[in-house]
């Protein structure tokens, strides 16, 4: 069972569109961290608009292997501030491809110098339904056996839920420590509010640059780990029955404004799935609102 | 009432913050300690290379190839710069001036950071180009 080819396009659009942007040559250095879950608190910078591809593939054991892509428009309003959409959907082999929603997100950096550690507040709402396999985080109790049930029956319940982040992160020594606590209520539903966190550590190979233009120099990559899991909710806090992940992960922030990220996420009990693949691509359009004004 | 009054009073605010012009009050705020920090490569021609191309990756959508300025957005050839301290420089690299449009760049490793105040003293030598 397939759904109608229409739900299946804005994959193709925004493919073009990633495809059509590889001829220019910007030369806007991404500066992405390698994370897939945790946010640093590095932010957009103002009048940059960048796409992300970011997508999941897992073969969970006693459920079909899925691909679950997610697009990511993320603008930076301010210096302080940054607002994303994102596009979700999946496909799941033996059964479907289906949208499975959207999400709105805003992030503030509420003080205006660089500290030791730096908070980041974030909020979002997201419609998503029940089939999402995004994993872009994990709340509650959020288990693997989710992702046995059909995409006919889970697609049928949409939650419309807020979420809120507390974002802490820091830079030292060229590393990046960053740690986010996660709060999320369905807004429909008499559910509880539940609790999730991720956190990550990361370093670019190299701290100086070189003299030369190049791609695979150290200092354009940087690797990582992160860890990430679901906190229970109001009535049953802590992680008994939740789902907790950890991985390696490594990011390649090419200077023709393209960063490069992969991840193994490894299970860490019964109720993940064994191993979560991911990898995303993602394009910085600098100042995209400068291509609709006369230059100086 | 009271929402459309205070929308109509944050909206004029909200504005003038995202679109104010950087005016050099920055230099004001820098500490002393960090004032008084000298740039470690300095003068030195491969850092001065590595540092160009960080600013071409980096900070030339905004203040233009030839670091001239682009729209309201700064030129870095001006008396102003040539008055900084790398210190001051290098505070306003790690710290932005959000309020003004200018980001933060502590993402960047130091080392980094570094470089690029070294391309953009070897801009503004009393022989080179000033901003016209």
């Amino acid at each position: 069972m397939h759904d109608s080819p229409v739900s299946q396009r804005p994959w193709f659009e925004v493919v073009a569109v990633v495809l059509l942007l590889m001829v220019f040559d910007p030369c806007v250095h991404a500066q992405e961290k390698p994370y897939f879950v945790t946010y640093s608190h590095d932010l957009e910078e103002p009048g940059n608009l960048e796409i992300e591809s970011q997508n999941i593939v897992a073969a969970p054991k006693n459920a079909n292997a899925f691909f679950a892509p997610t697009v990511e428009f993320e603008y930076g309003v301010t210096a302080w501030w940054t607002a994303e959409a994102y596009l979700q959907g999946q496909t799941t082999a033996n059964d479907s491809t289906v949208l499975t929603g959207f999400r709105f997100e805003n992030r503030i950096r509420p003080l205006p110098r660089e500290y030791l550690i730096n908070p980041v507040l974030y909020l979002e709402y997201e419609d998503v339904n029940l089939a999402d396999k995004s994993f872009l985080e994990v709340t509650g109790h959020d288990t693997v056996t989710t992702i046995q049930v059909p995409n006919a029956t889970l697609r049928k319940e949409v939650e419309h839920s807020v979420e809120g982040k507390l974002i802490l992160s820091g830079n030292g020594k060229g590393f990046n420590f960053a740690g986010n606590i996660i709060a999320e209520k369905d807004v429909n539903e008499a559910e509880s509010w539940e609790f999730g966190y991720a956190l990550g550590a990361s370093r670019p190979l190299a701290l100086k640059a070189s003299s030369h233009r190049c791609t695979f120099c150290r200092q354009n990559i940087a690797a990582g780990a992160e860890l990430f899991g679901g906190l229970g909710d109001r009535y049953s806090f802590g992680l008994k029955q939740t789902a907790q992940y950890v991985g390696p992960t490594v990011a390649l922030n090419a200077p023709n404004g393209f960063t490069y990220k992969f991840s193994p996420e490894l299970g860490l009990d019964t109720n993940a799935a064994r191993v979560l693949w991911r990898f995303g691509v993602s394009y910085e359009i600098p100042q995209i609102f400068d291509w609709f004004r006369r230059s100086k | 009432m009271k929402l459309r009054l205070l929308l109509f009073l944050a909206l004029p605010a909200l504005t003038a913050i995202c679109f104010a012009k950087a005016n050099g009050a920055w230099l004001q705020k820098v500490p002393a300690a960090d004032r008084n920090r000298v740039d470690p490569y300095l003068g030195q021609p491969e850092a001065i290379a590595a540092g160009q191309n960080l600013f071409h990756e980096n900070c030339a959508e905004c203040h233009g190839a030839n670091a001239k300025g682009k729209g309201s957005r700064p030129c870095l050839r001006s008396e102003r710069i040539k008055g900084a301290t790398d210190g001051d420089l290098a505070w306003l690299l790690k710290n932005g001036e959000v309020y003004k449009g200018m980001p933060r760049w502590a993402g960047l490793p130091e080392d980094e950071r570094w470089q690029i105040i070294a391309y953009i003293r070897s801009l503004n030598t009393p022989t080179s180009e000033g901003c016209q």
